[in-house]
């Protein structure tokens, strides 16, 4: 009863936000975590669930957004249409990738879907004619305000998430977690392992696909350096999904909250303490600190990732236990 | 016909640098089993220790016996306070040292832009654009030498891995860990003594790369790609795989760069990759046993 009641209470306030805050940049930030939510939980469901840990999504993500864009520079339809497409033809994407990486296991699949999301950087940057190259892609954002960015990529979050859960919870999802755990053994029960993975993968490119049409429509600019960033996409989403828990349905929602909190903490410098704590003692050493400490933002990230391993090395979602028992001093046992 | 010869040239000079940077990945995945995705990253820093040592007037050949030792210890202190203590934890991903490995290429490339900035940054030197020929084909000065001193350490290494006491156990320890460790052989200790080797090495290319590259932070993330481009080529834990593979790879990028373009670089280089997994896995090594 209460857990249920806590999964109305948060959509409501999440919906009911925009309303209660007006703030442009809080909503730049909801924004990014939504969007993070769907990047997160799709790695999750092929890395976390099937095992399979993917280090090129940001191939899905930057073909939803290039389906998006590349829709309204070559037949002048609105970008609004690759939301529709975005998802599909990352999909069609999954399955030239998962042919050539599912044969493969463990570190292998790692490297090569590593190489092919870089493998399609490149090609986004050499296919001057198609892509526009370095140039990449401006659109008009249709909207000025962010709040119906905000419900759109609120309404993908949600049904990213509800949709995962309720294949995790079916029968293809008990397949997943048995080819994760032992692929042979899965195999010998009768499970179509390929099959499997590639279900796995379609779901998890679709969904990854969408966040990156929707970034199209929302950032209004693409380049390929941009949205198949190994760095900012393919790696940003494993960790995020480490951090807030690999394997379990909500921890790449919280990895997403943490990463962008993080972020913005770090960014402000820790929401303007160290200016307040400068001008307040006159001391130009705070002002100092401040700035290091804005220009260390994705540091800071980096440091708790590499924390999160070592003390938490289920997420903090996977891990929720361990850290009411040690942090909060929370013993059910008594 | 020149042109062929000389990009022939070009690619085998850069060759030996990559065989370089691959022998370090080599021996980290043979014996621990991970690819180490910061390998790059460590590259970087090597490259701006080199850097600075350069404004203080010291030559970056020079600069290669300070970074080495640098790298050797960062090495020993990463693999022995972050990724040793992960193999007692019981996760749900097999694969955690690896991702421990990204969030350190990750702090790594962080603390560099924090103290250098994003600027490119350069080492002057008086041979850095020097050439010298032979017959119509143009040798770069700084490349040959790097050639040369990769080549030495290359042989040093194989010496040191066939015969030396602490290069048999790391032999034995890549073979089986558990049979090496029934054996007396200290296996923590040797996978410690490998990351720092293998830090130590990347060190090496650093410093032979940086007085002809530009430094950067985000230098690493292509480099790590590179490493395992040339590791995968040559077959994982694989020494003489891992020259293969760097020799591959350089003439490979410096055909592509001459005959389809200089944006084909990286693309040749990848469409290999890709090719070699689906029909060769396993690499290099498959075929010679080695």
């Amino acid at each position: 009863m209460k857990k249920n009641l806590y999964q109305l209470i948060l959509p409501a306030v999440l919906a009911l936000l925009p309303m209660a805050v007006k703030s442009e940049y809080f909503l730049h930030l909801m924004i990014l975590f939504l969007l993070w939510v769907v990047i997160g939980s799709s790695w999750n469901i092929l890395a976390g669930y099937t095992g399979q840990v993917s280090f090129g999504h940001a191939a899905f993500f930057g073909v939803g957004a290039y389906t998006a864009g590349l829709l309204f520079q070559h037949l002048q339809v609105s970008p609004w249409w690759g939301m529709a497409l975005g998802g599909i033809v990352a999909m069609l994407i999954g399955l030239p990738f998962g042919a050539i990486c599912f044969p493969l296991r463990g570190a292998y699949f790692a490297l090569a879907s590593l190489a092919l999301g870089e493998g399609i950087r490149h090609i986004a940057t050499v296919a001057e004619g198609f892509t526009g190259g370095m140039m990449g892609i401006m659109i008009m954002p249709t909207f000025t305000s962010k709040a119906p960015y905000y419900y759109i990529a609120l309404g993908l979050a949600v049904l990213s998430v509800l949709s995962i859960r309720a294949i995790i919870n079916s029968k293809p999802g008990y397949y997943f977690v048995s080819i994760r755990e032992d692929q042979d053994a899965a195999a010998s029960l009768g499970i179509d392992t390929t099959l499997y993975k590639n279900i796995s993968l379609s779901i998890s490119a679709f969904w990854t696909g969408m966040a990156g049409a929707l970034y199209m429509n929302y950032m209004g600019f693409i380049d390929p350096n941009v949205v198949f960033s190994l760095h900012d996409y393919s790696v940003m989403a494993i960790l995020v999904a480490i951090v807030g828990g690999v394997g379990t349905i909500y921890g790449p929602a919280v990895g997403a909250f943490i990463m962008v909190a993080f972020q913005e903490f770090f960014r402000t410098g820790f929401f303007g303490l160290f200016d307040y704590l400068g001008k307040a003692t006159g001391s130009p050493a705070f002002t100092a600190l401040s700035g290091a400490v804005r220009q260390a933002h994705v540091l800071g990230f980096g440091i708790l990732v590499i924390v999160v391993i070592l003390y938490l090395p289920n997420g903090v979602v996977g891990d929720w236990e361990k850290i009411k028992r040690n942090v909060f001093r929370i013993n059910p046992a008594g | 016909m020149d042109v062929f010869l000389q990009t022939l040239v070009a690619g085998i000079l850069k060759g030996g640098l990559y065989a370089l940077i691959g022998i370090g990945m080599t021996l980290i995945m043979g014996v621990m089993g991970i690819i180490n995705l910061a390998h790059g990253q460590l590259m970087m820093l090597a490259m701006y220790v080199t850097f600075v040592l350069n404004t203080m007037g010291v030559d970056p050949y020079v600069s290669l016996f300070i970074a080495m030792p640098l790298l050797f210890m960062l090495g020993v202190a990463i693999q022995k306070f972050l990724l040793n203590p992960l193999m007692k934890v019981e996760t749900i991903l097999p694969e955690n040292q690896v991702l421990m490995t990204v969030g350190i290429g990750m702090v790594l490339t962080e603390v560099a832009r924090f103290v250098f900035s994003s600027d490119y940054k350069y080492i002057t030197t008086g041979y850095a654009d020097r050439t010298f020929y032979i017959g119509n084909i143009s040798f770069s000065v700084a490349l040959t030498i790097a050639f040369v001193i990769a080549l030495s350490f290359t042989a040093a290494m194989f010496w040191f891995l066939l015969k030396t006491d602490l290069g048999r156990s790391i032999r034995a320890t890549a073979q089986d860990k558990d049979a090496a460790t029934l054996m007396g052989v200290n296996t923590g200790r040797i996978t410690v003594i490998t990351f720092g080797l293998g830090s130590a090495l990347v060190a090496a290319a650093g410093c032979l790369l940086a007085p002809v590259y530009y430094i950067f932070p985000d230098l690493g993330g292509p480099f790590t790609a590179k490493a395992f481009i040339i590791t995968i080529l040559g077959g994982l834990g694989s020494t003489v795989g891992a020259i293969f593979g760097g020799v591959t790879l350089g003439l490979a990028e410096s055909m592509g760069a001459t005959y389809f373009g200089m944006e084909y670089e990286d693309i040749v280089g990848l469409t290999i990759f890709i090719l070699v997994l689906l029909f060769l896995p396993g690499g290099f090594k498959r075929l010679t046993k080695v």
